[in-house]
């Protein structure tokens, strides 16, 4: 588990590999679980971004545990952040909010929405919804910080068709030339959104030359492999003589770790009965017949 | 030409242009009052997109540099980012041209900003019709009724530089957002220097029994002429400067419904939505209200010319509310 004093060998053991592929399980399990009680939901958009999410809140990030609000820690912004339902478990999991809280998800009242909402939810450090704003945020924090001569790093979620939104490219602009190194844009390249293929919607490739011509620093990675993952995360949080921004374009399913989600597309905002959703869980936990 | 311009090198005409737009009084009050802060301690930030001479933030660029973070020509990602600076426990001052602030940036402001109740401060500058000639993009005659209408977002409409550096000097630890509407620059003075701020508390300018005039911004210096003249005619008039759109002092408003028979609005603005809107909603709320006048830029986009020949066309100089006001008298 990470801590204020991250540990940044480069390499994992395989009792690391595996408690962060736990967690992945994890956030994807208790997805199932809210969910169902909201009826319908972002399952795949979830999925494909989950082994991100255990790898930043369980080897990444500085955090410490019950304290969502300690001004030295790392932030976490979602462009995406339809997939909310997928880090509450994991704020939960750091002391952030009783557990039982996720029980009241999407009902009346909630803190717990579809979206993550930084007034009502702790541990959640920016508000989000409208796609394309995160990375000005996270730029905001950045230079926040560095006003008061705070040096957290800034990871900022983003989905692959919120590059068509203009705000985002603003924001890669100016951070670039305010040399924001501590700001780590992960885009979710799983390929799809609402409408369809991104390719056949709008088109955002060649995305790394783009990132790059924009002045960051690119990297990319198999969004699902978390030794990959949690080492390039390391690598960019211990290079201190980077002076730019660096941008992870993750590669990914949408619906990872469902079959029919992986290759049917539609599946952005569901629903499953209950006896599909027994069968999704037990495909994604391993146990029983996926079939 | 090469080397500094001084005033050997240009024409006197041309000299004098320069000099006095670099003089703008009122946004050399928010740079002032930005550096007064952070001189006394106070976390205070500034953000502006391309527009630091205009709206004078220069002075607070040279002296605080750390502070201040130029976004160029990206209105909506500065917005954003502001909301990002202020969550890290600055209080950053976003400035830019009304117009953007209120139209291209609505929807950071409500959720990034306002929704997220982070103490941002939103300086539109150039509001109303102060832009004269370059038109419609550049006028804001929407942002009251816009800005209003977000809930947890304040707003405010000083009256001059010394009316914007006081309300800035008392807001500094407003928990929530606002949105300060402010003219060009060559407001002509109000208030003496030190003039006292207190946020949703509007500031009387005696009373009258036959007629209660309630302005705001840059409204207020020829209103309170046009009150002048019409009391030196021998009418009961009052001034209300509402200096404060949101929360709007209703209190302030009932008195002058008790106390007067009738009531003129003034704003820089749409006559929808904006100061006037906000009276005549707290008068349906009462009922048995006086008979309330909404004067300024009637649900139309501005002509272009000259601001000074706009607010004579407009009837929003001293002599044209004067007029206005003996028409509701009459």
């Amino acid at each position: 588990m990470p801590s204020d004093a991250p540990l940044l060998s480069n390499s994992l053991s395989a009792a690391q590999i595996a408690h962060l592929e736990e967690r992945a399980m994890f956030v994807r399990t208790e997805t199932l679980r809210l969910i169902a009680i909201a009826k319908v939901g972002h399952y795949s958009s979830t999925f494909s971004c989950a082994e991100i999410f255990s790898v930043l809140y369980n080897d990444t990030m500085r955090l410490r545990r019950g304290e969502p609000r300690w001004p030295g820690r790392d932030r976490f912004l979602m462009g995406k952040g339809h997939a909310a339902v997928g880090l509450y478990p994991l704020l939960a999991d750091w002391g952030f909010f009783p557990a039982s809280d996720l029980d009241s998800y999407t009902r009346l009242g909630s803190p717990l929405g579809d979206h993550p909402d930084m007034r009502l939810v702790p541990g959640v450090d920016f508000s989000s919804g409208s796609i394309g704003h995160a990375l000005s945020g996270g730029l905001g924090m950045v230079l926040g910080g560095r006003m008061q001569k705070q040096e957290f790093d800034v990871y900022v979620l983003m989905g692959d068709g919120e590059m068509q939104e203009g705000q985002v490219w603003a924001a890669a602009l100016s951070a670039a030339h305010h040399k924001a190194r501590n700001l780590i844009a992960i885009i979710d390249r799983n390929r799809f959104q609402l409408d369809g293929r991104v390719e056949e919607v709008i088109g955002i490739e060649p995305l790394p030359d783009k990132w790059r011509a924009f002045g960051w620093e690119v990297h990319e990675v198999d969004g699902h492999d978390v030794e990959a993952l949690a080492l390039l995360l390391r690598r960019l949080k211990a290079d201190l003589t980077r002076q730019t921004p660096a941008c992870v374009i993750a590669h990914t399913l949408k619906g990872k770790g469902v079959k029919f989600m992986e290759t049917e597309p539609g599946w952005h905002l569901g629903y499953l009965a209950p006896e599909d959703e027994a069968r999704v869980l037990a495909e994604i936990t391993g146990k029983g017949d996926a079939a | 030409m090469s080397g500094p311009i001084t005033s050997e090198s240009l024409s006197p005409a041309t000299w004098q242009y320069r000099q006095l737009n670099a003089r703008a009084p009122s946004l050399s009050a928010l740079a002032d009052a930005l550096i007064e802060l952070a001189e006394a301690g106070e976390p205070v930030a500034a953000c502006t997109g391309d527009l630091q001479y205009s709206n004078g933030l220069i002075g607070f660029a040279r002296r605080f540099p750390e502070r201040m973070v130029q976004f160029g020509i990206s209105e909506q990602n500065m917005v954003t980012a502001a909301a990002g600076i202020a969550s890290t426990g600055m209080i950053p001052y976003a400035a830019t041209f009304a117009s953007f602030l209120a139209l291209l940036c609505c929807e950071q402001i409500r959720t990034d900003c306002a929704y997220s109740a982070l103490p941002v401060r939103l300086i539109g500058h150039h509001a109303g019709i102060s832009l004269g000639f370059y038109g419609t993009s550049h006028h804001a005659t929407e942002d009251l009724a816009i800005m209003r209408a977000i809930a947890d977002l304040a707003v405010v409409a000083p009256a001059d530089g010394a009316q914007l550096a006081a309300a800035i000097r008392a807001t500094v630890r407003y928990p929530q957002p606002i949105y300060f509407r402010i003219a060009r620059g060559h407001d002509p003075v109000v208030y003496p220097k030190n003039v006292a701020f207190e946020l949703g508390r509007a500031i009387r300018h005696g009373e009258g029994s036959e007629l209660t005039i309630i302005a705001c911004g840059s409204m207020v210096h020829p209103a309170l002429q046009a009150v002048t003249a019409l009391r030196a005619a021998g009418r009961s008039v009052g001034l209300i400067d509402m200096h404060t759109i949101k929360p709007l002092d209703r209190h302030a408003v009932i008195a002058a419904a008790r106390g007067s028979k009738a009531l003129l609005t003034v704003e820089e603005h749409n006559v929808l939505g904006g100061l006037g809107g906000a009276v005549a909603e707290v008068l349906a709320d009462i009922g048995g209200a006086p008979r309330l006048r909404r004067h300024g830029i009637e649900d139309s986009y501005s002509l272009i010319a000259p601001p000074t020949h706009l607010y004579r066309h407009y009837r929003l100089d001293a002599e044209g509310i004067e007029a206005v006001a003996r028409e509701v008298m009459a």
